[in-house]
């Protein structure tokens, strides 16, 4: 009954067990404020280049749709480059804290957000654009209308970002030395569990992440689904 | 007058706009001549209503007048030095994704009108054209004859001295046009030099002042619109108004 990974993942819950909560606790805190910064920058960087024809652009569109498939372990090869004692922000510290897997994580998702976006944003300015240049509006002025307007898809991008943040192991095990308190996340105990041959709790950390990503994924749909009826 | 009209606000007069002047303009598309050489001035004050078979240029007409394309060779002019206030009605409304009054609270935003002031004159303007019902509905659920009016109380919020209008009845219902072209009459008592494309010779009948009608890319004849329903001058004219099928 031990070996059952499902047994061990329900005891693993009920017991509310301190070290597993903590290491839920920082997954989730991390991916999502990745998720979240990378947003904030993603978004309108995609509703620029959807917007802006400038120099370069198609240059651009290739190269935020290839880096959606960066691969986590290059990202945080990047950012532990940067982080390292020798490297340009060494300063700051930051290597081996969460500070570093968000970064990683941001590195990671912004890509997929802005090229998403940007696809989204563009399709809707096609069929807004005359009539934002009979109200008299500038490119700057429709970029926060158009992202507003593409907000259930954008839910829906934000989505895919937080699924590839909370998904990945191989930027924030570099970056956060999986380091037991500190920089131990769902993902990286996994990887550790299944090292050390205790499949069933690896197995059991398996099923509680899967059962957290579906339930923000059900909470975000559900709350769309409600906004959606409302406003149309 | 019709059931949706509400006289609420101040009824008040807007300067009359300038003349606007086509001088030998012709607008291509892949070497291929779309529209012109056109020369015309509209004058007066309307409503000038733009006729023709599918495919004759009207709605590039309207939207070279609007600045939305630019002519291939000639120049488009409106006699002053300022372009007038000016708005434009597409045949398929295009609402945001949000309710008709922020909709219209947005085309207000856009025109910075104060903050404090967009509410206000978003209901007056919702009551105006028979919209209050559906003050918090989504724009897009809306009827299509709600739609189209709710671009028109949208316009109407731009105070334009010219409205294009681009076939705004050509996917409704008798109710939902009439309700349409009374609203161009609003539009047309307060000062608004209306240009409406249309190829329904009633609806023109109903509403021109004087007729400007093309076929083939070219303005075959510009006329007071008594003149053109009694005596076109151009044999295209004459046979489109025979209900003879032009190209």
């Amino acid at each position: 009954m031990e070996n059952n990974a499902f047994y061990v993942a329900l005891s693993l819950l009920l017991n509310l067990d301190a070290s597993l909560f903590q290491i839920v606790a920082l997954s989730l805190q991390v991916s999502l404020l990745a998720v979240l910064i990378a947003a904030l920058l993603g978004f309108p960087l995609g509703a620029a280049v959807a917007i802006w024809h400038f120099p370069g652009r198609g240059g651009m569109i290739v190269v935020l749709n290839a880096l959606m498939g960066l691969p986590p372990v290059v990202a945080g090869l990047m950012v532990y480059l940067l982080l390292s004692r020798a490297g340009p922000l060494g300063e700051w510290g930051l290597l081996f804290t969460p500070g570093a897997m968000i970064l990683a994580q941001v590195v990671l998702v912004l890509p997929i957000l802005a090229a998403l976006s940007r696809q989204k944003v563009e399709e809707l300015l096609g069929e807004y654009r005359e009539q934002f240049v009979s109200l008299g509006m500038s490119s700057s002025r429709m970029m926060p209308t158009l992202l507003w307007d593409a907000r259930f898809a954008l839910l829906t991008v934000l989505l895919a970002g937080f699924g590839r943040a909370s998904a990945e192991v191989g930027a924030v095990m570099m970056v956060g030395g999986n380091i037991e308190g500190v920089t131990r996340v769902m993902t990286t105990s996994i990887v550790l569990e299944t090292g050390k041959g205790n499949l069933p709790l690896a197995l059991g950390l398996g099923i509680v992440l899967l059962t957290l990503v579906m339930l923000i994924n059900a909470g975000a749909y559900l709350v769309g689904e409600l906004i959606r009826r409302r406003v149309g | 007058m019709t059931s949706f009209h509400v006289p609420r606000l101040a009824s008040f007069i807007l300067s009359p706009p300038p003349e606007l002047c086509f001088d030998d303009v012709t607008f291509n598309h892949e070497d291929k001549v779309l529209l012109g050489p056109c020369s015309f001035t509209l004058k007066g004050t309307g409503p000038t209503l733009v006729m023709g078979p599918n495919g004759a240029g009207k709605s590039l007409l309207l939207r070279l007048s609007h600045s939305l394309l630019l002519p291939t060779q000639g120049q488009i002019t409106w006699s002053g030095e300022l372009c007038p206030r000016q708005a434009m009605v597409f045949q398929q409304p295009v609402l945001l994704r949000r309710s008709a009054v922020a909709n219209l609270i947005h085309a207000l935003a856009v025109n910075n009108v104060p903050r404090r002031k967009r509410v206000k004159l978003a209901h007056d303007a919702l009551e105006r054209f028979g919209l209050i019902a559906c003050c918090n509905t989504p724009a897009r659920v809306l009827s299509g004859g709600e739609q189209q009016r709710l671009a028109l109380a949208r316009a109407w919020l731009l105070l334009p001295q010219i409205l294009f209008l681009d076939e705004p009845t050509s996917a409704l219902d008798p109710a939902a046009i009439k309700a349409v072209e009374a609203a161009v009459r609003e539009f047309h008592q307060r000062g608004t030099r209306i240009v409406m494309t249309t190829h329904d010779l009633h609806q023109a009948k109903r509403l021109a002042g004087d007729i400007l009608f093309l076929s083939g890319g070219k303005v075959r004849e510009h006329t007071p619109a008594e003149v053109f329903f009694d005596k076109p001058v151009s044999r295209e004219a004459q046979a489109f108004i025979a209900g003879e099928l032009v190209e």
